[in-house]
């Protein structure tokens, strides 16, 4: 991705792999809100990229004209294995939504709440009295991976393996799709062992959940479970991951906001949201499947959208001091986990999931600070979160 | 003049499960068992909870909360 001719004009030659727009995308998506609220691109075969809070949910909501089937823009249009339901269009997604939402609504999301802070606890242990680490890796990238294994049912000690496939799904596959296909085989062939051990001997588990699980007396195909599986890993690891991390990159330069929330835990909940608003890791993709018109761009069959929550949540329009982060602020509508059919199925789940971090990272290390001497860098692509996140500890 | 009477209405249709009513008003909110949102009962608002229903309204991204006064 180094050699990428940098981007002339974030208006008609963006580039969302460019260095500039993953080290610090807001003023670039400031000025095209107000010079060119929907930009375009020739690269990655031709793509969109609103702006503006209001185009974003107008075509998040338009599932007529913009299909999910493709959910990542990346150089080559070559097709994929199916993810249900993040990959699904009506009237396939509900049944495949369906089926999960009660295996992820706050109750069911709570009784992994004990496990989640044991595992924080555990990494803060490990860091131990020292004077230095690494938010993201010693931590941050550390603890979805386990809660999502632990969920699943798979060993917890695989998780470099998952972060593999990962990052070459959403980071180098954007360029190189053979990457891509090689890592959804694997994924595939993993999860069909799982899946064929679970019929011989079933467990209580999320792979044995959907295993029995039906919507309107329909099992699932197992090509249909190991897709969700893949979705549920996929989703699951380096969102929360980059949520986490940009949530301690921020309390880190904030000594005023790092000490309230030491002091009020009454303010985590609104923190988080905030947190989320301004810092949200996801930006999703669909493919236009129907010639439409959206703040009077024109939106061309074949071209991809890059729909970029993290923009819209950044919209001074919707969010007064949009660029600000207000840990207490009441009125919130944030896009974090999307809006519409496709809003994130473990949207509970990433919110216990940070709650519990930044509690438990607080109580033991009250005060810490960026590291002067080493830099932080961000990861590229579809998901933004620190990769490097050097820390000094204590005051 | 009779007093109003505030009441908290869930559109089911548009609803997608955030959860963010039943978050910050669970006096007023429930969960259906896919997580989706609805109000209790007829979904009354005693009026030391009308704040917390502004509040609800305030935070759900889909616009699905309406605070209706009769």
């Amino acid at each position: 991705m180094s050699n990428r001719p940098p981007a002339t004009d974030w208006a008609t030659d963006f580039d969302h792999l460019d260095p500039r727009w993953s080290e610090n995308p807001y003023p670039i998506w400031d000025e095209l809100r107000q010079s060119c609220p929907i930009a375009h691109t020739d690269r990655f075969m031709g793509a969109y990229f609103p702006s503006r809070y209001e185009d974003v949910r107008a075509i998040a909501y338009d599932t007529e004209h913009f299909s999910s089937r493709r959910v990542v823009v990346r150089e080559t249009r070559q097709p994929f294995p199916p993810a249900p339901p993040i990959t699904s269009d009506p009237p396939a997604h509900r049944p495949a939504k369906q089926v999960l939402l009660p295996a992820f609504t706050p109750e069911m999301i709570g009784r992994y709440e004990p496990r989640t802070r044991d595992i924080c606890r555990e990494l803060l242990e490990r860091i131990g009295d020292r004077k230095r680490c690494d938010g993201a890796i010693d931590y941050a990238q550390e603890i979805p991976v386990r809660v999502i294994a632990h969920m699943l049912g798979v060993p917890e000690t695989d998780a470099d393996q998952f972060r593999k496939w990962i990052k070459e799904i959403l980071e180098i596959g954007i360029t190189d799709v053979s990457v891509v296909l090689r890592a959804h085989g694997e994924m595939i062939a993993y999860f069909a062992d799982h899946v064929a051990a679970r019929r011989a001997s079933p467990r209580d588990d999320l792979i044995g959940y959907l295993i029995n699980a039906r919507v309107e007396d329909q099992s699932f195909s197992d090509q249909h479970i190991i897709g969700t599986l893949r979705l549920l890993m996929i989703a699951g690891i380096d969102t929360t991951w980059s949520a986490i991390g940009s949530c301690l990159w921020h309390l880190a330069q904030h000594a005023q906001d790092r000490r309230r929330l030491a002091a009020e835990p009454g303010l985590m909940g609104p923190a988080v949201e905030e947190f989320l608003r301004a810092y949200a890791p996801v930006t999703m993709a669909r493919e236009v499947v129907k010639e439409t018109q959206i703040a009077g761009c024109t939106f061309k069959p074949g071209q991809m959208v890059l729909l970029s929550f993290p923009a819209a949540n950044r919209d001074p329009t919707m969010f007064p001091d949009a660029d600000r982060v207000m840990i207490d602020r009441e009125q919130n509508r944030h896009a974090a986990f999307g809006l519409g059919i496709h809003r994130c199925i473990g949207s509970n789940l990433a919110r216990m999931e940070i709650r519990a971090a930044l509690s438990e990272w607080l109580a033991r290390f009250p005060e810490f600070r960026l590291d002067p001497d080493a830099p932080v860098t961000w990861s590229v692509g579809t998901v933004r979160g620190p990769r490097r996140l050097p820390l000094l500890l204590g005051a | 003049m009779a007093s109003k009477i505030l009441k908290v209405r869930v559109d089911r249709e548009r609803c997608q499960g955030h959860a963010r009513c039943f978050a910050l008003a669970p006096e007023l909110f429930e969960l259906d068992q896919f997580g989706n949102g609805r109000e209790r009962g007829d979904g009354t608002v005693p009026a030391a909870l009308e704040a917390k229903a502004r509040l609800a309204q305030d935070n759900c991204p889909e616009l699905a909360i309406e605070v209706i006064e009769e």
